[in-house]
């Protein structure tokens, strides 16, 4: 029996972490595997953290992974990524995104938004990507596409065909806008 | 799918075309799915208490109803359900309790198992979305067969979780609605009551014995060394963790099948109970005398995941990486830009009054910058609270108490103790926070918006006109986006002797239906801005404090009045959505609608 992976998604409400997981969470279906992902929403629509675990093998048990037994962490936002690097795994992957999205303290002055997050997660984590994914999402027309930008780069860690992430991907956007979304994906895979 | 929609899923699949529920986190997508079934009727009720006997009645009439809500809406509606356990029901009742370990959204963590011990009812409690799906119609089942109501125990792992899920076709449902009289069982007077005291007895004696050939209580026999009884999604977290130890997995939580927990017992050396919150199984299982291990290792609080679950057992923890120990500032949730609440709230955290408060999006003002909420319990107890303080402060308490209640909340638990403060006569002021939804949720209807949960264009109550009725004399109407009306208003009825009402009126900025053209994003003049941080209280999402490192550079020269300023406030164009408060609080005339 092959073993559980797991992928952690986090970052702020209202930036498409959900939705991403969902498509995520297709693919693996498609690809014929066993798969639970689990999220809570926070209290209020916007602005607290969000997170989505996405647990995919031959047959999954629990839909939360524990501690560090992430496979891959996709952070949409820079110093957030700092805050769930506990759940990686020291072979584990980290992609981030460059954005910064202050918290209220930050906002009021009374706390600094860390810096040198990068050069922090790469001094713990080998294999760490960094996008600016907001540049990739307008250059592919929409800058609602961030989410599909991280796919991208999920789909270069994972062995799964291309065919298949682009029949999920057709199948989960109105068609006005399935070319920003593709596009939005590519960038996200070549992305290093 | 998730375990909420798997729910929604079952129980039309078993033919029940009857719900009623209040929104709350993690019970609310279970309603607005099974909603848009076919053939369904489906409704928001105002509270918990209604949708329960909203419930009961569809029973006796003979449908299969379900009633929806979180935990703590059990608390609202116990009323009606301890006695409904007694009569019984004609069709079959299932309600569904949501439970929320760790508070992700609540106010509390009670254990909502307590209550199907309490009530004499039976309670199923699925691990997945799967069997949450099963759960459902086995819920059914049982009510049908025993006459009882049911409990479906989620908690939010389970109703939040996506896993796969297999459909069935709908099972053809045959309508046996019907008006039947039979005053014996379902007029619960003492001389009927007692009866029916005996017959639920019965019931539970004949629970008992359905538990133990209940095909959803099983043992899954591995090493004999260690055994696990568990329930709910403890399960799969121990599952995930240790595949090689003995199961009894606890499909129905209560009543529990003594004699197969005994069996269980016999076969495996030691015994461990994972389960979440209260030791509800275990005290039940060591009354039976069986030596278990439970809360001694488990912690009482909060959820659990496959690595808690390890560690209690194992009672190592991995030797913890070294990883960086970089402050990280929280990220709390934050009303939104444009959000209605903040002008209401930035208003009252200035005035030196006590504010008691109550639960909706509104609640997050009672943190800095804002603070203008000073107690939230549960919902609508602002209002009884305001007007308790009031009586006892007496004078020092005069112009000094505000009650603030959301538009949903009001309409849920708000309007009885208005009637008591018009009747009692009180003098502390209530402001109804109406931003025409029930935004904490996700909008849902609710009975003054117009609509119905499957979208039916409805009466929508006045609730000026309501709040007279009920004998407040002094109703206004102020627009929170216009921080001096607010002012005044809450000053001038804080200044009269009685009860009266301020309807603080703005749809959510989130709201599409009630969505006002959009307006122009704001911008600071870098030049203007003095750095006094006063916009900055207004804790509005978009607004950021930037340090100027320089004070001599050109920029800067040219600031207008204080020069000793140490920062600027800027606004994300991005994220400004104009509500324009930013522009009322600037004295220095530095923000302004963006041009073009
Ligand atoms: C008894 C009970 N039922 C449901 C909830 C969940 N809940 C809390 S506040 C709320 C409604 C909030 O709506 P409203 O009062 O209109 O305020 P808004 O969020 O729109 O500001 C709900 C459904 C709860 N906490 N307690």
């Amino acid at each position: 029996m092959t073993e559980t992976k797991g992928i952690l998604l986090a970052g702020v409400g209202g930036q498409g972490i959900l939705r991403a997981s969902d498509i995520l969470c297709s693919v693996f279906m498609a690809a014929g595997l066993d798969v639970k992902k689990s999220e809570v929403h926070g209290m209020a629509q916007r602005g607290g953290c969000v997170t989505s675990h996405v647990r995919y093998g031959e047959k999954v048990n629990s839909p939360l992974a524990k501690k560090n037994d992430i496979d891959i962490l996709v952070s949409f936002e820079q110093m957030d990524t700092l805050r769930y690097l506990d759940y990686v795994k020291e072979s584990g992957t980290v992609i981030m995104n460059t954005e910064k999205i202050f918290p209220p303290a930050v906002n009021l002055g009374e706390a600094l938004y860390p810096s040198n997050v990068l050069e922090t997660v790469r001094r713990h984590f080998v294999k760490v990507v960094s996008i600016d994914a907001a540049t990739l999402a307008l250059r592919a027309g929409n800058i609602r596409t961030v989410n599909t930008v991280f796919l991208g780069a999920i789909s270069s860690c994972l062995n799964l065909p291309l065919e298949l992430w682009e029949k999920v991907l057709q199948e989960s956007f109105p068609s006005k806008l399935i070319s920003a979304n593709m596009e939005a994906f590519c960038s996200g895979r070549g992305a290093k | 799918m998730s375990g909420n929609e798997a729910i929604a899923r079952g129980a039309f699949e078993c033919g029940a075309r009857f719900a009623a529920g209040y929104p709350g986190t993690p019970s609310t997508e279970i309603m607005e799915t099974f909603a848009n079934y076919p053939g369904v009727y489906a409704e928001w009720s105002p509270n918990e208490k209604v949708a329960m006997e909203v419930g009961i009645g569809a029973a006796l009439a003979g449908a299969k109803a379900m009633v929806v809500m979180k935990h703590v809406g059990v608390n609202v509606a116990a009323d009606p359900l301890f006695t409904a356990s007694y009569t019984g029901t004609n069709g079959a009742l299932v309600v569904i309790t949501a439970d929320d370990p760790s508070l992700h959204s609540s106010q509390n963590e009670q254990d909502n198992r307590h209550y199907a011990r309490f009530m004499k009812i039976p309670m199923l409690e699925p691990a997945d979305s799967q069997e949450a799906k099963a759960f459902i119609k086995l819920a059914f089942d049982l009510s049908e067969h025993f006459d009882t109501p049911v409990f479906l125990r989620t908690t939010t792992r389970v109703s939040h979780s996506k896993s796969v899920v297999a459909l069935d076709e709908p099972r053809i449902t045959e309508d046996r609605t019907a008006i039947r009289f039979n005053a014996e069982k379902f007029v619960m007077v003492p001389m009927n009551a007692r009866k029916r005291r005996i017959a639920v007895e019965d019931r539970m004696r004949d629970l008992r014995a359905f538990a133990e050939t209940f095909p959803e209580n099983r043992m899954e026999l591995n090493s004999p060394d260690v055994g696990i009884i568990t329930a709910g999604i403890s399960y799969h977290y121990a599952k995930d963790v240790f595949p090689e130890f003995s199961y009894l997995k606890l499909g129905m939580v209560y009543p529990l099948p003594a004699e197969m927990i005994r069996t269980f017992a016999a076969r495996v050396r030691k015994i461990y109970v994972i389960e979440e919150l209260d030791p509800f199984l275990e005290e039940q299982i060591r009354a039976l005398g069986i030596e278990v291990t439970g809360k001694a290792i488990f912690p009482y609080t909060g959820e659990f995941d496959p690595g808690i679950v390890e560690q209690a057992i194992t009672g190592s923890r991995k030797a913890a990486r070294s990883l960086p120990e970089i402050p990280i500032p929280p990220r709390p949730p934050n009303l939104c830009p444009g959000c209605p609440h903040r002008g209401l709230f930035y208003v009252l955290g200035k005035l030196k009054i006590f504010v008691t408060g109550d639960i909706g999006c509104y609640t997050l003002s009672f943190m800095k910058p804002l603070e203008g909420m000073h107690s939230c319990i549960c919902m609508g107890a602002s209002i009884g609270m305001a007007h308790g303080m009031s009586k006892a402060l007496g004078e020092k308490g005069r112009g000094k108490i505000v009650g603030v209640i959301g538009d949903s909340t009001f309409l849920h638990s708000g309007i009885t103790p208005l009637l008591n403060m018009a009747y009692n006569r009180s003098d502390a002021v209530i402001v109804i926070c109406d931003n025409r939804t029930t935004a904490m949720t996700g909008m849902q209807e609710h009975p003054a918006t117009g609509f119905t949960l499957q979208g039916e264009r409805t009466l929508g109550v006045d609730l000026v006109a309501l709040v007279k009725t009920l004998g407040i004399e002094s109703v206004r109407i102020v627009d929170p986006y216009d921080l001096q009306a607010v002012r005044i208003a809450i000053k001038e009825e804080l200044a009269r002797p009685g009860p009266s009402v301020v309807v603080s009126r703005h749809a959510c900025a989130l709201f599409k239906r009630e969505k006002v053209a959009s307006r122009k994003s704001f911008r600071i003049d870098p030049k203007k801005c003095i750095g006094c941080r006063l916009c900055l209280g207004l804790g509005c999402p978009p607004i950021a404090w930037t340090a100027v490192e320089n004070e001599s550079d050109s920029r800067t020269k040219e600031t207008e009045g204080n020069g000793s300023r140490d920062g600027v406030a800027v606004i994300d164009q991005n994220r400004c959505v104009g509500c324009g408060l930013c522009e009322q609080v600037c004295k220095s005339g530095a923000i302004a609608e963006e041009e073009g």
